[in-house]
């Protein structure tokens, strides 16, 4: 007997209205926004598709995005690489070598970083790298490396690789968990027959990497994601400069909105995030599906 | 030949003992730093710098940063924000999830992909619309805006993640009990939501540390001082010029504690959840 589908649909009802009321209908007012020219006050003014003319001839908007390609780097293609080789290292030589409860305890260590808030986050290294009383100027004088003492988020030239910089550590215990866990279901016969067959460290890699493709292909979407959203760590660390050194889509959407009160172009700017956001999650369910079946979600 | 393998194998292991010791130490650093700082006095750092143990442990730094921002208040702000934002997240996930994963009602794939397409939503899309709706229904710079919008943020992810545990509930014994004369609602109460504790308590978990560690919408949702949480509060006096080392040390002590806290109290349900969270 099949269970009786009526009835079921009144308990969607508060959850779908909420949902329409909090998320969806923002959205549209939002790509609505996006066509007129609008302070935030008064009745917005119709433009059309001005906002979005205007952001592609911007060099503001495309610094911006410029410095997200880099913050990609920063957040997943470095901490993957890195969390791909040490969580490899750690089950494949640290578990027999070391033992369990010390491979559980580097594994911990290495994630802390994750448990914290951005912001949080970002304000430990703001102190760090504070250029009146920061540790790190503090420690290269004491080391007699004075003439490297910088004011790291205050220079141009730094500002950027200092957030950068910032962000590895801050992301990389995220890959290694995840790296860990799915390694774990890899059969060792596979790696010993490798072994035996006269594979080295670098093949047993390989096939390790190979064997959790699916979880590599889940951290780098959601990491890419996670880089375009990127804004308390810019917000408390350099708010976008020096200039617009580290400014960054979601940073400078927010400045249109409520500094600058250009909430139409700032709309649009966000508009922009989110279709880059759907366009990566498209490419990344068309992949996914394609290897249907190695997958276990 | 066996003695120059083994002397190889032991100089390997120190080796990548070493290197396992300098990312650790790499990754613990900002920790140790901020907590030692934390309870210096301001002498005591500028005489002997950010390396050395505190000569005395001074507690001053943390009391008057804690005084500056009423810090009990912004723990509390905190609290109360996440843990209604918990319950009610997590009631509304139970609820979709049923008609959802459970029901099977008509168009229930439309209905899902609207959920996870919400929680993919980059909140700078969503932001000035719910400003201007927040202070169009007069609740702009209330944690009650605040909580409305988390809880259903929260529930898009936990609807998404519990329809699809769902889809192994055994669903005889629904029938049955419908046969029983048990409803609809007897059946969530009775059956559904006691079986499925195990994943509400971890969806709760979840659902309490991220709304403790949003930032963008709390900023600007969230204007008084007294109405903010512990990020916010933290970030914004940051920006305030008589902060001296030791001070600004403890107060990044203060917003690393509470996670701390969550992370040991929570250890288990956390390295559980963390695969299934990693669609964040």
């Amino acid at each position: 007997m099949r269970l009786k589908d009526k009835g079921y649909g009144i308990f969607l009802v508060p959850g779908f209205m909420l949902l329409l009321l909090v998320v969806f209908l923002p959205f549209s007012m939002n790509l609505y926004i996006s066509c007129t020219k609008w302070s935030g006050v008064g009745i917005p003014q119709w433009v059309g598709i001005a906002n979005y003319v205007r952001a592609v001839q911007d060099s503001v908007f495309w610094a911006s995005f410029r410095n997200n390609i880099l913050m990609i780097f920063a957040v997943t293609v470095l901490p993957t690489f890195i969390g791909l080789l040490l969580s490899v290292f750690l089950f494949d030589y640290g578990i027999p070598h070391f033992g369990q409860r010390t491979v559980s305890f580097i594994r911990g260590g290495i994630y802390l970083p994750q448990i914290l808030p951005v912001a949080i986050a970002g304000i430990v290294w703001g102190w760090i790298l504070n250029p009146n009383y920061g540790a790190l100027n503090r420690i290269l004088q004491s080391i007699g490396l004075s003439s490297f003492a910088h004011n790291w988020l205050g220079d141009p030239a730094t500002a950027l690789p200092s957030v950068m910089a910032i962000m590895v550590w801050f992301q990389i215990g995220y890959p290694l968990v995840i790296f860990m866990s799915a390694l774990q279901r890899i059969d060792p016969q596979i790696l010993e027959a490798a072994q035996i067959d006269g594979a080295g460290w670098f093949r047993r890699f390989l096939i390790s990497v190979y064997i959790i493709r699916p979880e590599i292909l889940v951290v780098v979407l959601t990491t890419t994601i996670y880089a375009l959203k990127l804004f308390a760590q810019i917000y408390v660390l350099t708010r976008g400069g020096p200039g617009t050194a580290t400014i960054v889509p979601s940073y400078f959407a927010y400045q249109n909105f409520f500094e600058k009160a250009n909430v139409g172009y700032g709309a649009a700017v966000s508009t922009i995030m989110t279709l880059i956001i759907f366009l990566l999650t498209a490419v990344f369910i068309k992949i996914q599906m394609s290897h249907e079946g190695i997958g276990e979600y | 030949m066996k003695q120059y393998r083994t002397s190889l194998e032991s100089l390997k292991k120190i080796a990548a003992a070493i290197l396992v010791s300098i990312v650790l130490l790499i990754m613990l650093f900002p920790f140790y730093i901020v907590f030692i700082n934390a309870f210096k006095t301001p002498a005591d750092y500028a005489q002997y710098g950010p390396l050395t143990w505190p000569r005395l442990f001074s507690f001053n730094g943390i009391i008057s940063f804690w005084q500056r921002v009423d810090f009990s208040n912004k723990l509390i702000n905190s609290f109360a924000i996440s843990f209604s934002v918990a319950i009610i997240g997590v009631l509304l996930s139970l609820l979709n999830a049923y008609a959802l994963g459970l029901g099977r009602i008509k168009g229930r794939i439309v209905f899902l992909v609207l959920f996870v397409v919400a929680n993919t939503l980059p909140h700078e899309a969503l932001v000035y619309p719910l400003y201007y709706l927040a202070k169009l229904l007069k609740i702009y710079d209330r944690q009650i805006a605040v909580i409305i919008v988390f809880s259903v943020i929260q529930s898009a992810f936990g609807t998404y993640l519990l329809s699809s545990v769902f889809a192994s509930f055994p669903r005889d014994i629904l029938e049955a009990a419908e046969v029983d004369g048990c409803g609809k609602m007897k059946n969530l109460l009775y059956i559904v939501a006691p079986i499925s504790m195990p994943t509400l308590s971890v969806l709760f978990t979840f659902f309490f540390i991220w709304t403790w560690n949003e930032f963008f919408l709390p900023l600007i949702l969230l204007i008084s001082n007294h109405r903010q949480t512990v990020p916010i509060a933290i970030s914004v006096t940051q920006g305030q010029h008589n902060m001296d080392a030791t001070m600004a040390s403890a107060s990044a002590l203060l917003g690393i504690l509470p996670c701390l806290l969550f992370f040991f109290l929570f250890q288990r349900t956390l390295t559980k959840g963390i695969t299934a969270g990693s669609i964040k």
